[in-house]
């Protein structure tokens, strides 16, 4: 039977189930089929923390949410249209965010008596009336993959691991997609192990087949390819985009790159990315503890490389001295934050922007250092790049910030030509000055740079304070007041090398401004947008450098008579821009470890929100 | 470069490494005399002076690197082991020498200390032994005896001591040593010794600090004890001490036992062989408290000595490896990716 082709505009995907049920991989290959395919997309993984969290339960509940589209999509997406539950716990975990009349895909074997009693389910959703308001598609994907595999010699255990192919060969059918991508992938995963590739491919066409046949659907549905700017795109992950961020910056300014870090939630990535690039020069170096990190970065600078740390939260703090005597040595080094929710171990896993004032004072005495942060995932790429190029080119430690929101999120990156990239330039000190003087500064207040190995430029730099220009040991009280101001105006001086802020989405002037930075950049566009197809008067003016702030950014603030800053926080930007700017900034707070919706945005700039 | 380069270099002398800085630790301070061998080895070194890098920590013997006319970093407490490990693999090339002392090193940066080792990146740690904090005025170190009293400890210090060379075996170092500030001619030696070592060399310096813990180490120094409270390692030689040399060191099985030389023959003594680990762990345990009956005399010398990889010439190797096997990283290959889908 020929089925009818049902044009949609955006669709909104969960997928969930135990963390040893393969929904990442399985969310991971519906977006990169879509992606090629031409979709816009954004995808935001939710996994436990517990690594083996007990089978069934809610606690051991590991979700992929991804919402693709013929139309720009800004954020993985607030409620979903369809939600693909392979147990009763994942059930249980995402049931509220589906929308009235949504559609879900239920695995009944993962609805059996032990399940509905580690759910916490007395009778059985499937049989009460909990789905009246959904349109529900029962399967029972293990009797089903079983069936197809019937044949193969392979285990039960072995042959249930293959029930995510089923589910994203059903899918495939249902939004009308090729399998080609995914059994490229089969093949390649599997290289070596044919039985293995065969069983999988087997499920994904058994999965295919059973939506085409079965008669569940009467029509089906298609998301035309979005209408991209014109360019070559391919999907990135947040912390692959800073390492290859990284990567590039290294090249650009010819430095090698070194990278000491210690692994951390949800930072680790960024180590896996770069260890796997030693053809590049990379460096990656795994130390004991996240002092020996950051310590090792200072070494590494000191010799004449890119030195880079990265860590979240708690490996932040400490690093805090070290960071001191980074900014003491006025040497170049990045300090990456991926921030999760705190304070102390928090929630690993999940998302929040409570290191901002961290990043800008949390060091022992006046220790200013610039801070930076991305937008989004394929941000992380321009911003650490710009971070890099500032560190270099400023003779300054850089804090760079994303989160875990952005770092494990992916979407469509419209990717660079190196040629493209702005130039970076180290500041070595110049091989035939012979009075070379460590503390000296350029007009930027910049020092030079020299590196052992360079002959007669022999100094000795430290963490106590030091004599203007020529950097040796100086107590002396108007010397230790002059250093501090040179050092903060040093920082403030970047904002000369930085681009002047712009309105980002809505009105240059008007009611109310939303400002924001970080994150939450994709669903304050979304809800700005809203607004303003609704008629308010609503700009938007999204931060990425933060310290210091794009020196225009006094002015596009008076032009709106209302200011709020929502953050995933409990009001940090906020007292920043009371503090710089004297305005009477309402914050808007969000602190649940999962991001703003759009809907929560909206009422917020309508003033429906309760401020705090 | 400047002509000037295209004469033969001059050889530097131990001036050369002295700077301008006034020296500021206390008159009688045994870091004056680290300080003074130190300089005096640096023009052996077969290294210009640029390409000679002094790292610190915090503690009085922490200010060393001001006094190094080299490169050098100040850091602060704890870390000079971790910022020179970053240092190593950035620079493989570069002689690194890591200046701490009993508080630096083991206590705040504990840590880093042992990972060092195992990892073994061919550099000079020279530990600063005063057995007290100096330049917090007189606390009791990680080091310092039960028992001590000191202003944090007034009814004496109930911390049991660390054996720093044993912990130094234990976390596989591959060399350990030790001297003494009051010995310029053993200090010399051994600094040498360490510098030649290919990997790291951990090397133990007795310092006496003469205003918060004055005499910690006279027994091993003074003229009158000397001589039996010490016994001085040589490759290949058997372990004789004592004022007149006629005392020995002789294995019971697995126990050090200490014999006449008119009683037993010296073939039958203990012969100090550096390379071997079960020896030079026994040896380690040569730390008795000198006022027991009945106790060892202190080694000072060479323990022991293994050649094992180092940590950044492994790296570097799998950097050349990964070239090989991928090729030299091509950037807009890596930004590309593998799937590339095309907007017009
Ligand atoms: S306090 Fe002790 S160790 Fe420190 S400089 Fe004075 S004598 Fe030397």
């Amino acid at each position: 039977m020929i089925k009818e082709i049902e044009e949609k505009r955006e669709v909104t995907i969960v997928f969930a189930g135990d963390s040893g049920d393969g929904i990442q991989l399985t969310g991971t290959q519906f977006t990169n089929t879509n992606a090629l395919f031409g979709n816009d997309i954004a995808t935001f993984p939710n996994f436990p923390a517990e690594i083996r969290a007990p089978q069934g339960t809610v606690a051991g509940v590991s979700g992929f949410q991804l919402k693709f589209g013929s139309v720009e999509v800004a954020t993985p997406g607030d409620v979903c249209d369809v939600l693909v539950a392979m147990n009763a716990a994942a059930f249980k975990v995402n049931l509220p965010r589906l929308k009235k009349n949504g559609t879900v895909i239920v695995n009944i074997d993962g609805f059996n008596a032990r399940n509905l009693k580690l759910a916490g389910y007395e009778v059985s959703p499937l049989e009460d009336s909990t789905l009246a308001d959904y349109r529900s598609i029962q399967i029972d994907i293990t009797k089903m993959t079983r069936a197809a595999l019937e044949d193969s010699g392979m285990g039960k255990k072995e042959i249930d691991r293959s029930r995510n192919m089923f589910v994203l060969g059903f899918l495939y059918y249902m939004y009308n997609r090729n399998l080609k991508g995914t059994e490229e992938f089969i093949k390649q995963k599997f290289a070596g192990k044919d039985d293995l590739i065969d069983a999988n491919i087997k499920v994904l066409h058994a999965g295919y087949n059973y939506a085409d046949t079965s008669e569940i659907f009467t029509s089906r549905y298609n998301v035309k390819a979005a209408q991209l700017d014109k360019g070559e795109y391919r999907n990135i992950m947040g912390n692959q985009a800073t390492a290859m961020g990284l990567i590039a910056a290294a090249q650009k300014s010819g430095l090698d790159l070194f990278y000491g870090t210690y692994p951390i939630t949800p930072a680790s990535d960024i180590l896996h990315e770069l260890a796997k690039h030693k053809n590049f020069g990379v460096r990656t170096f795994q130390a004991e503890d996240e002092i020996a990190a950051i310590a090792s970065v200072i070494g590494a600078s000191f010799g004449g490389k890119l030195g880079v740390t990265a860590s979240s939260g708690p490996g932040i703090a400490l690093k805090g001295e070290a960071m001191g005597l980074g900014v003491m040595l006025e040497l170049p080094m990045l300090i990456i934050n991926v921030q999760r929710g705190g304070p102390s171990t928090g929630l690993p896993t999940k998302t929040e922007q409570a290191d901002l004032l961290q990043a800008i004072y949390g060091r022992n005495g006046e220790a200013p250092m610039p801070v930076i942060a991305a937008a989004s995932p394929s941000d992380c790429f321009s911003m650490v790049y710009e971070a890099c190029r500032i560190s270099i080119e400023h003779m300054t430690p850089v804090m760079f910030l994303t989160d875990g929101y952005i770092a494990n999120g992916s979407e469509p990156w419209k990717f660079p030509n190196s040629n493209d990239l702005l130039e970076i330039k180290p500041k070595f000190a110049v091989e035939n000055n012979q009075n070379y003087l460590p503390y000296k500064r350029d007009e930027m207040l910049v020092r030079e740079w020299a590196i052992p190995g360079m002959a007669g430029k022999e100094h000795r730099i430290g963490g106590l304070e030091k004599e203007i220009d020529t950097g040796n040991v100086s107590y002396d009280p108007e010397n230790h007041e002059k250093m501090v101001k040179i050092r903060q105006a040093k920082v403030d001086k970047i904002a000369e090398d930085i681009p002047l802020q712009n309105i980002n989405n809505g009105d240059k002037e008007g009611e109310v401004l939303v400002l924001s930075w970080g994150s939450t950049y994709g669903v304050i566009k979304n809800a700005v947008k809203e607004c303003k197809e609704e008629g308010l008067s609503v700009g938007h003016v999204h931060l990425r450098y933060i310290n210091p702030l794009p020196k225009n950014l006094g002015e596009l603030i008076k032009g709106f008579k209302k200011v709020i800053v929502p953050e995933m926080n409990n009001g940090q930007l906020v007292k920043i821009i009371r503090d710089k700017f004297l305005v009477d900034a309402k914050a808007i707070n969000k602190i649940k470890g999962i991001p703003f919706s759009t809907a929560e945005i909206v009422s917020a700039i309508k003033g429906e929100e309760e401020l705090v | 470069m400047s002509e000037v380069q295209d004469v033969e270099k001059v050889k530097l002398s131990p001036k050369d490494f002295a700077t301008d800085q006034d020296v500021r630790w206390c008159p009688g301070c045994g870091d004056y005399s680290i300080l003074k061998q130190v300089q005096s080895i640096m023009p052996d070194l077969g290294k210009d002076k640029e390409d000679i890098v002094f790292i610190s920590g915090i503690g009085c013997s922490s200010r060393f690197p001001y006094y190094m006319n080299t490169y050098g970093m100040h850091s602060i407490h704890g870390r000079a082991t971790a910022i020179a490990s970053g240092l190593k693999i950035s620079r493989p090339e570069l002689s690194v020498w890591v200046i701490t002392g009993d508080g630096d090193s083991l206590s705040i940066g504990g840590n880093h200390l042992i990972h060092l080792l195992r990892r073994n990146f061919d550099l000079n740690v020279l530990l600063f032994n005063n057995e007290i904090y100096g330049l917090t005025k007189g606390q009791y170190s990680p080091t310092s005896p039960e028992g001590k009293v000191t202003k944090s400890t007034p009814i004496g210090s109930i911390d049991h001591p660390f054996n720093p060379l044993k912990l130094c075996l234990g976390a596989d170092a591959t060399f350990i040593a030790r001297t003494m500030d009051r010995d310029p001619k053993h200090q010399r030696e051994i600094l040498l010794r360490g510098n030649q070592h290919v990997g790291t060399s951990m090397i133990e310096i007795y310092q006496n600090c003469n205003v918060f813990n004055d005499g910690a180490f006279e027994v091993f120094t003074d003229k009158g004890t000397k001589a039996e409270e010490t016994l001085y390692l040589e490759h290949g030689k058997p372990l004789i001490f004592g004022a007149n040399r006629d005392k020995g060191i002789k294995l019971d099985g697995f126990t050090p036992v200490i014999v006449s030389l008119e009683e037993v023959s010296e073939d039958d003594l203990w012969v100090h062989d550096e390379t071997d680990r079960t020896k030079a762990q026994l040896l380690t345990n040569f730390f008795d408290n000198p006022s027991l009956e009945g106790h060892l005399p202190r080694p000072f010398g060479v323990f022991y000595v293994e050649d094992r990889y180092r940590y950044e010439e492994a790296l570097e190797a799998q950097v050349e490896y990964a070239i090989e096997k991928s090729g030299k990283g091509d950037l807009d290959a890596l930004l590309r990716g593998k799937n590339v889908w095309k907007v017009d």
